[in-house]
């Protein structure tokens, strides 16, 4: 199906519905309950997942494929929102327009730094790409505050000319006169499930660019940009020209970056210049390792772990610690809520740093690694149990 | 006039002459043998064939065209292909796909972005490319990734994604070295085969004379960056200044 062979043909399935269920599966338990602080099926937070997947999936294009580290993709996440809240101010609130020249402007954007960034390799490029990222950070800050609106970041106004926009048209940002902050909720019991029209029209984009990593990864293309990875002096006298391959590979990754960006945009039509900082380039990394590095699953993998951790570990605070504890010995009590006070609330950052530092070191294929680990483990087992059953009947 | 033509090439690193003056005239279809003790500059020579080194004086020929000044990925679209003297092929892949990329480049040119093809589709290189690999004996080895591979079964793949290119002048360096006495043999066989089957010229170092004295038309000495002397195999064996610089000092 879709030109891709029966296996991707059914994990792509899988992923369409574990991306369409998503309002389900982020919402395991009941309201009210003690757990329902790890409830992750709010829209803006599902909404995230969506985007900063499809940021992952272009990342690793780049670093998964060719093995270049680009430190600076952020800048590519800003120009896209600040193109698309261009659009959202001139033409329309309709996001279509906004995520078209998104992804165009920031694949502009990509040709250029690319172009000079891969003049070099290994360390140096990862250093050139962040110094034109933090470059442009810092001109948005201070000479582009024309385009970019500085500190205070580009809004939209009532005012903005918006020359496609009707009379009655929608104040929000929409799809064709749906709202993206539009939301249908389903209350099931003590459960509320909420189907929100942003997360939706993020997570049909998020298929849409995981399918074409997946035809990328499955092609000679992709092929030619792991064998950039594994011997580029062999590539050369093989006839292959690397250059073009690797700047195809960061293209497409900023493309993707600039299509993350105006999807946030999108959601929320405001663009400020911290987008750009080098933690956000940084955060991009970080999913991608943490995830697994390469391989499909592991981008999408990695931003929804931490972009999980950052919004629901970092609300749980000193008094929903007590009362989760409240059940046991006031000292006792105490003493774990000093335990666990600094791995929760702002210390989530913590929590996140051990958990990569323990992945990268026991599992340096990533979540996906693990995963797989404890497949074969269980299907070692299975092939054990099944070998005993064998051999009292022979 | 042969289809490649070295002509006063000197190549210094620093203080030291790699190559001093060097002339050398490869006919068609032959296969030329450049052998010399070590550090005789025979594969800075062939650096110098390939784009990896620019000759500081001299002219190179390929086919009437200057090799001087272009990229590797052009003189190896040119039609040379080239084993390296330690293997060189793309270790994390599989054997298949190291040859499978060869094929690519030969197809579809230095460039192209055939993003949305599947490699599985490609019946026909992958056909070719398995073809190749049961010449050289690997066909057991298709789905191996290439880094695990022994140091003879590289040598044999790097030929083998050489030979894939069906190039016109492909240069070996040392392709036997670390072999198994059954694989040199193999190695010498295949390579006979090949130039019967098709039309291709093959300059091949080497330090195994078994390899030179079955294989070669015509043999190159070199000593110290510099040709010594030039002729067939029965010229070479008996040449007092070849005993004298080189097989002296060899066991063989
Ligand atoms: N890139 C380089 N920089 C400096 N010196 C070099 C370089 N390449 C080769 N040399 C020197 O040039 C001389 C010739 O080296 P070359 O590798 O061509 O010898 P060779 O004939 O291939 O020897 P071997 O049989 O050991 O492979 C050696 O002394 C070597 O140390
Ligand atoms: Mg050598």
């Amino acid at each position: 199906m879709l030109g891709l062979n029966n296996r991707d043909t059914r994990f792509f399935l899988i992923v369409i519905a574990l991306t369409l269920f998503t309002p389900f599966l982020l919402q395991p338990f009941p309201e009210g309950s003690a757990m329902a602080q790890f409830n992750a099926g709010y829209p803006d937070l599902m909404q995230r997942f969506a985007i900063y997947g499809i940021f992952a999936i272009g990342f690793n294009i780049l670093l998964g494929l060719t093995g270049y580290l680009s430190f600076g993709h952020a800048a590519f996440l800003g120009v896209g929102s600040y193109s698309a809240v261009w659009m959202f101010k001139l033409l329309s609130l309709n996001v279509i327009p906004g995520i078209i020249l998104a992804v165009i402007v920031s694949g502009i954007f990509a040709l250029i730094i690319g172009y000079i960034s891969l003049r070099r390799s290994g360390i140096y490029f990862s250093i050139l790409t962040l110094a034109f990222a933090q470059m442009s950070f810092n001109l948005a800050y201070s000479v582009l505050t024309p385009i970019t609106n500085g500190e205070t970041g580009l809004q939209i106004r009532l005012n903005d000319p918006r020359i496609l926009d009707g009379e009655g048209a929608s104040q929000y940002t929409n799809l064709f006169g749906l709202d993206m902050s539009s939301s249908f909720k389903l209350a099931m019991g003590d459960y509320v499930f909420t189907f929100n029209a942003g997360y939706y029209f993020c997570a049909i984009i998020a298929i849409a660019a995981f399918y074409l990593s997946l035809r990328i990864f499955r092609s000679p293309f992709g092929l030619m940009l792991r064998a950039v990875k594994s011997n580029q002096h062999r590539m050369n006298y093989t006839g292959l020209n690397t250059r073009p391959y690797t700047l195809a590979a960061f293209v497409i990754s900023g493309m993707y970056a600039g299509l993350a960006g105006g999807l946030l945009a999108a959601m929320d039509p405001l663009a400020g210049a911290e987008r750009m900082q080098w933690t956000a380039s940084g955060e991009v990394v970080l999913m991608t390792i943490l995830g697994g590095t390469g391989t499909l699953m592991g981008p999408i993998l990695g931003a929804g772990f931490i972009k999980y951790f950052e919004n629901i570990f970092s609300k749980i605070n000193d008094n929903i610690l007590h009362a989760w504890f409240s059940a046991l010995p006031d000292g006792l009590e105490g003493f774990l809520v000093t335990i666990i006070h600094p791995f929760v609330g702002k210390g989530w950052h913590l929590t996140l740093g051990l958990v990569f530092m323990l992945v990268v070191i026991f599992l340096p294929g990533g979540l996906v690694e693990g995963g797989q680990r404890i497949k074969t483990m269980f299907s070692r087992k299975k092939n054990s149990d099944a070998a005993s059953d064998v051999k009292p009947a022979e | 006039m042969g289809i490649l033509e070295v002509k006063g090439v000197n190549k210094r690193f620093g203080g030291l002459q790699a190559l001093g003056d060097v002339n050398l005239s490869v006919a068609e279809n032959s296969l030329h043998a450049i052998i010399g003790p070590n550090g005789a500059g025979k594969s800075t020579l062939l650096n110098c064939l390939v784009g990896k080194l620019i000759p500081d004086t001299g002219s190179v020929m390929f086919d009437g065209q200057s090799v001087l000044g272009r990229k590797p990925h052009e003189i190896n679209q040119m039609g040379i292909s080239r084993v390296f003297q330690t293997p060189e092929i793309f270790g994390d892949l599989t054997v298949l796909e190291n040859v499978i990329i060869p094929c690519f480049a030969k197809r579809d040119g230095s460039f192209r972005m055939h993003a949305f093809e599947s490699v599985a589709n490609e019946a026909e290189l992958v056909q070719k490319a398995q073809q190749i690999l049961s010449d050289v004996n690997m066909t057991d080895k298709l789905d191996m990734h290439a880094a695990a591979l022994s140091r003879g079964d590289k040598r044999r793949l790097e030929m083998a994604m050489c030979l894939v290119q069906e190039p016109r002048l492909l240069l070996l360096d040392e392709p036997t070295a670390g072999m198994a006495r059954a694989d040199t043999n193999n190695t010498i066989d295949l390579l006979r085969e090949i130039k019967e089957k098709r039309d291709i010229t093959m300059v091949i170092i080497e330090h195994d004379m078994h390899v030179v004295f079955s294989l070669a038309e015509r043999i190159t000495v070199l000593a110290q960056g510099t040709p010594l002397v030039e002729g067939t195999p029965e010229n070479i064996k008996g040449h007092p200044k070849v005993r004298e610089a080189y097989l002296g000092e060899t066991q063989d």
